[in-house]
């Protein structure tokens, strides 16, 4: 059978550009970066209302983003939820120990993100440690609740 | 009337009859180690299948980037939300328009083509006299055609993604103003690979195999004449239209519809 | 040559649908022979063909091919046993995505493990001996009807079969080209020791080169025997066939109501 080459090297590039654009849908479109997991250590976080934070949302300091949120789960001891975050390896021995965690919101109707803000205590996290100093979501419902009541006691 | 329940339980029958021929097909078919000859007999109808319908694909894919993006565009700004702009074009056509869009073209393509090509082979007795020569057609014309179809559609599915949101970015960076990089860092804090990039890749998998098989089966079992293989054309591409709207609703509903 | 027939059919019945269009067909096929299956259009003889060649199987009854029952072999068997079988096609069926030499060369590349320097001069033999060895380079798109024709009685006979069996050959062929295909089966008959089975109406051509004739018609053999015995046999059937008359014991009307009731029939618009 007559091989013809221009074919061959067209379904050959044809191929090459599907991989290529897989390649470009990870790296650029979900933004997925060649690292290893295991440059990450997790720590771990109670609040009394995570609103709408969704798994691997953003755990950012000062706006950088410094990791993502692995799991959220129940706490059945304290009926709030246990949200454990990745955060990255640079970090570990640098966070204070009253670092403080605090869901908030990017923009108006963006997404939930967690945000941490160092104190001053001179002992630092490590691995698998827990925040104490949480600040839970701010629940539209709740706030407008409060204001209505603040106004009738008034 | 019961005439009536009758010819119903008739065409009842014939369906299933034809639904188990053309799973028979596809099994007697599909399956089997490929020969060196086999592989190059998949090249070349890659090239038909594939790289003949890369530019239709690809000049959709840019023209339907560019439109989501400028719809896009019109109702965000009013929330001020312009910036969730890449947000929406991509996952908009990384979970449904580039699966869909891209297994209708496919269809219209590449789908009825294979299905007059085989056709055209039945009536001119080509197939039978394969079968007389002593070589499987199923093997030697219907596999080739079946494995392309699988590996080029879900190709060209990204294929139309990428190009769509380059569109989609050309329409909204370049000419509506939104910021570069809210368009780049939107999407990536909201795109998951695996969610969103694989499930599509997963749903123009199944479309890809049920469009071919659709398009060749229907090719491969045809009434041998020039009306029959005009009605085959056109069943291909109803057959595989409806198919691919239809499992894009329940593949939808099992993925991101929190149907387990 | 030995005497023990090469191809034995034995009480063929085969209906497609409601229709029956084998009741009991009996058929001994000589070896090195050329069998003609001569009938009407619409008798089954294309049919009868893809029976004896395993594409179609039979409700009851069976064929002997060299004392092998067709239909009771493995898939994998027929296709062995196709290997020893040619068949030359109504249309041709020549390979469209390939040129004339590769559609010779198809047979040889499957079956055989050939070099290609070998493949290449069976090929150049084989269109050599219908004639078209200038034509290798062409596709069959660009061939005439008796060329394309031609070309399928090479591919045919790539692999040296023993037994060949060729589907109305002369149909729609003008005079030249059909003599040249009355030729040229005549010749391969006997330079290559093939058995042949020509199904065919076309009856000059036919009675010329056949050993043996049947005639098939309404599900049956009307009439057997050599050319010369054939032409004097006096079933009215086998008569009105040969002789080409329009109406006889095979009615030139299909069956239908009388006419004038038919046409009195005035309140049914159809």
């Amino acid at each position: 059978m007559k091989r013809s080459k221009t074919m061959e090297l067209g379904v050959g590039l044809f191929m090459l550009a599907g991989i290529l654009g897989v390649l470009f849908l990870g790296l650029r479109v979900s933004g997925l970066a060649m690292q290893a997991p295991s440059d990450t250590f997790r720590l771990e976080a109670n609040f009394a209302n995570i609103g709408g934070l969704k798994p691997r949302a953003r755990v950012t300091m000062a706006g950088v983003t410094v990791g993502r949120v692995a799991a959220i789960e129940l706490d059945t001891d304290w009926y709030d939820a246990r949200v454990v975050l990745e955060i990255d390896d640079e970090l570990e021995g640098h966070l204070s120990k009253d670092t403080t965690a605090s869901i908030l919101t990017s923009g108006l109707l963006g997404e939930q993100y967690v945000g941490l803000s160092v104190g001053g205590d001179p002992e630092t996290l490590s691995d698998g440690d827990a925040l104490r100093d949480t600040q839970s979501a701010l629940v539209l419902e709740e706030l407008i609740q409060q204001f209505v009541s603040n106004m009738v006691s008034d | 009337m019961i005439q009536r329940i009758r010819r119903l339980g008739r065409r009842g029958c014939d369906l299933f009859e034809a639904l188990g021929r053309a799973g028979l097909f596809l099994c007697q078919s599909a399956v089997g180690v490929p020969s060196r000859e086999g592989v190059y007999l998949w090249v070349r109808q890659m090239h038909f299948v594939g790289v003949l319908s890369l530019a239709i694909v690809l000049v959709s894919g840019l023209f339907i980037g560019m439109v989501l993006s400028l719809q896009g565009y019109t109702i965000l700004v009013d929330f001020g939300a312009e910036d969730a702009l890449g947000q929406m074009v991509a996952l908009s056509l990384l979970r449904e328009l580039a699966p869909v869009v891209a297994a209708l073209l496919f269809a219209g393509r590449a789908g009825s083509a294979l299905t007059a090509e085989i056709g055209l082979m039945k009536a001119t007795e080509q197939l039978t006299s394969m079968e007389m020569i002593g070589v499987d057609p199923l093997r030697r014309v219907v596999a080739p055609r079946l494995w392309a179809g699988f590996v080029a559609l879900p190709l060209l599915t990204v294929g139309f993604g990428v190009v769509g949101i380059y569109g989609g970015y050309l329409v909204g960076v370049d000419w509506l103003g939104v910021f570069e990089g809210s368009y780049w860092s939107n999407m990536q804090a909201s795109v998951d690979f695996i969610d969103d990039v694989g499930n599509g890749i997963i749903k123009s998998l199944v479309f890809a195999v049920v469009v071919t098989w659709i398009a060749v089966f229907q090719g491969y079992d045809l009434v041998p004449t020039s009306e029959g293989i005009s009605r085959a054309t056109t069943r291909t591409v109803v057959y595989s239209s409806l198919a691919v709207l239809g499992l894009d609703f329940v593949l939808t509903a099992m993925m991101f519809g929190g149907l387990a | 040559m030995s005497d023990t027939p090469f191809v034995v059919v034995e009480g063929l019945h085969f209906a497609r649908g409601d229709r029956e269009i084998f009741r009991g067909v009996d058929m001994t096929i000589q070896r090195g022979g050329v069998t003609a299956i001569m009938g009407p259009s619409g008798s089954g003889k294309t049919t009868l063909l893809k029976l004896i060649g395993g594409q179609l199987l039979p409700d009851s009854g069976r064929v002997l091919i060299d004392g092998q029952d067709v239909h009771r072999q493995s898939r994998r068997d027929l296709f062995t046993m196709r290997r020893r079988m040619g068949m030359l096609f109504q249309s041709g069926a020549l390979f469209s995505d390939l040129s004339v030499f590769e559609n010779v060369a198809f047979p040889l590349r499957v079956h055989t493990d050939l070099p290609e320097a070998m493949v290449r001069d069976l090929v150049l033999m084989k269109l050599e001996a219908v004639g078209l060895r200038g034509a290798r380079e062409l596709m069959p798109a660009e061939l005439s009807g008796g060329m394309a024709r031609r070309v399928a009685l090479a591919r045919a006979i790539a692999l040296d079969p023993e037994l060949i069996l060729y589907d109305e050959p002369f149909v729609g062929q003008d005079p030249i080209s059909m003599g040249v295909l009355v030729q040229l089966i005549k010749r391969l008959n006997q330079a290559l020791g093939l058995t042949s089975i020509v199904v065919s109406h076309d009856i000059k051509e036919t009675l010329s080169i056949a050993d043996y004739v049947y005639v098939v018609a309404d599900g049956r053999v009307m009439a057997q025997g050599t050319p010369e015995h054939l032409d004097v046999d006096r079933d009215p059937r086998v008569s009105q066939f040969v002789h080409g008359e329009p109406d006889g014991p095979v009615p030139f009307h299909y069956p239908s109501l009388d006419f004038v009731s038919d046409m009195l029939r005035t309140g049914d618009s159809r």
